[in-house]
């Protein structure tokens, strides 16, 4: 059954799989934390913080890919100290792709989870207060079960979109078959070799498969869910 | 236990300024919409922080401006119930019920007695999203409850609802006043929901408290007449059901004679607490004969307001109990009414409206 992708198509299929779950699950807290004070906290420097997180969705994705090989690069301010105290490295490795791909999906991920949070009745989270619930409580317990919905589409999204992600990806961590070859890198390196459109057809229908996938998993439990906190 | 509240607040176009106390019972906030009803229950329950105050509930001093002191909502334990109901969509009625006592300190488990006062067994498993209005609102009264408060806010529990859902939850709100021990706090701009609930009323108007005191004299006295409005004003008077007659009318006792209203259900010598609109109350010096209406006590004149548009407002008191009674300024003049003087109030048992009648104490079945 494996046999109508190569060994290097399928490592490539799961390289990019493995670096969008990682992707999406590590930024996904952060997601909500993100959300959550764009959509309820007044604070300091509010816009600017709204304006870093959209930033990869406006800017040229090498651009991102760039600025990402600045900071995280093995000489880069932020790459430097965490190769030397954890022995992290993003540059040229699979995490690096992750993180570029976790970087150009983090604007789509809050932005569905803002608005799930922005649809929950702040008055809901009042009474559970009086109720004797502390606010970490009332989250875990009223807003996050009603925010599921949109933290789960807001996931789904992010996986698809880290998926696909290309630009940011080859600028920051290039395009090393088994290393980080990602599925669009792939199709990629293939038109770029006289004959090889057949192969990259296969791959493309691959990238389609897991992306209609995911939407259609999107929807389902974005469905569930929805049923499940309407209260009927 | 008595809970004392003294607060100032600005809000843009509109100054608080309030102090009173709530003794034991039914303390009735009342006031029309913008009195500022609805800001002082929000201040006690931690969620308005007022610019100066003082919240005192029984020992627990839960706000103090003057010493920087404010005690977090979560931890004031009080309970409260809020006009729009505030369930919690995504749990089963059980569930909602249950989610304070996560949070309260240990105790008896007051679950099924709790179910049981407010009838909600058959709604456990509902959701609330299937609920009626007054099932909603009575899920919301248990769910404070059982979060195991010191003091249970209402703010305007039954406004949401049409007339027949109030009906159905006023009794239990009664029970909850005669069967619990806990002090409530009830915003209302309906005088009827407090002639039949509360034990104390606060008046406010424009954010300030106009009229503070027992129920009973509060609403019977003619001076705090305009604050409830000419038309909604009368007197609450307590009684015992002396009989049921075949004709549909119930006899109740009251300290100055008998009274008949239209079917009140209960067994006789069950307390009622029964309002008389002061415009449906006419007087008569001398005893009158040859009349329909059915209810006529005796008693003497111990107040006249005259207020503006020649009407003119008269306390009378009849035996433990006090009428309010609303004629023109001509006829008490025509009548020479003044303090001192003996008259006769006089209601049609039609004037006793249903819903004006409400129970007191236990039910003296159970």
């Amino acid at each position: 059954m494996t046999d109508w992708l190569t060994p290097e198509e399928w490592q490539a299929v799961w390289l990019s799989v493995r670096v969008s779950v990682w992707a999406t699950l590590c930024s996904l807290p952060f997601g909500i934390a993100v959300a959550y004070a764009l959509a309820r906290k007044e604070f300091w420097g509010k816009q600017l913080l709204n304006g870093l997180v959209h930033l990869p969705l406006i800017l040229p994705p090498v651009v991102t890919g760039y600025l990402l090989l600045l900071t995280f690069g093995r000489k880069g301010a932020v790459g430097a100290v965490l190769d030397q105290w954890f022995g992290l490295v993003f540059a040229f490795r699979w995490t690096g792709a992750a993180l570029a791909a976790a970087v150009m999906a983090f604007p789509l991920m809050v932005r569905a989870i803002r608005l799930a949070i922005e649809a929950v009745d702040p008055r809901l989270e009042a009474a559970a207060s009086t109720l004797g619930a502390s606010r970490p409580m009332v989250f875990a317990t009223v807003t996050l079960p009603l925010i599921l919905p949109g933290v789960l589409a807001g996931t789904i999204l992010a996986f698809a979109k880290a998926m696909g992600e290309f630009g940011a990806t080859i600028t920051f961590v290039a395009n090393i078959p088994g290393q980080t070859q990602t599925l669009p890198s792939a199709i990629y390196s293939l038109l770029q070799v006289p004959g090889g459109d057949a192969q990259a057809a296969r791959l493309v229908w691959v990238a389609i498969a897991i992306a209609m996938a995911a939407l259609l998993l999107s929807e389902a439990l974005s469905r569930a869910v929805a049923r499940r906190i309407s209260g009927r | 236990m008595t809970v004392s509240v003294t607060l100032t607040h600005r809000f843009a176009g509109f100054a608080l300024d309030v102090d009173f106390a709530a003794p034991p019972g039914v303390t009735a906030l009342f006031g029309r919409s913008g009195s500022g009803k609805t800001s002082v229950v929000n201040a006690v329950a931690g969620l308005l922080r007022p610019d100066q105050g003082r919240i005192v509930v029984g020992a627990e001093v839960l706000l103090d401006t003057a010493r920087g002191l404010r005690v977090p909502v979560h931890k004031r334990r009080i309970g409260m119930v809020f006009q729009d109901g505030r369930l919690f969509p995504h749990l089963t009625v059980r569930q909602n019920l249950t989610y304070g006592q996560w949070f309260a300190p240990k105790g008896a488990d007051e679950f099924d007695h709790v179910v049981a006062l407010l009838g909600l067994k058959a709604l456990l498993h509902r959701r609330p999203g299937t609920l009626s209005g007054g099932e909603a609102q009575r899920v919301a009264i248990g769910r404070a409850l059982l979060s195991r408060p010191r003091l249970l806010l209402m703010d305007e529990p039954l406004s949401a609802l049409d007339d027949a859902r109030k009906a159905e939850v006023l009794p239990y709100l009664e029970r909850l006043r005669d069967e619990t021990n806990i002090p409530i706090l009830l915003v209302s701009h309906s005088v009827a929901e407090v002639a039949r609930l509360a034990t104390t009323v606060v008046a406010l108007e424009a954010g300030r408290v106009v009229a503070c005191g027992p129920a009973a004299s509060i609403l019977a006295d003619p001076e705090t007449v305009p604050v409830f409005g000419v038309r909604d004003a009368g007197a609450v008077l307590e009684g015992v059901i002396a009989a049921q007659h075949g004709d549909g009318l119930t006899e109740i006792a009251v300290s100055a004679g008998r009274l008949f209203v239209p079917r009140v259900s209960g067994e006789a010598g069950a307390r009622l607490r029964l309002r008389i609109a002061a415009q449906d109350v006419i007087l008569s010096r001398t005893a009158p004969v040859g009349l329909s209406a059915l209810n006529i006590l005796a008693g003497t004149v111990t107040a006249v307001r005259r207020g503006g548009h020649g009407g003119a407002m008269v306390q009378i008191a009849a035996g433990s109990d006090t009428i309010l009674a609303r004629i023109t300024a001509r006829s008490a003049d025509a009548l020479a009414l003044e303090p001192g003087v003996a008259v006769h109030a006089i209601a049609k048992s039609v004037g006793v409206a249903q819903a004006d009648v409400g129970r007191v104490g236990p039910d003296p079945v159970s």
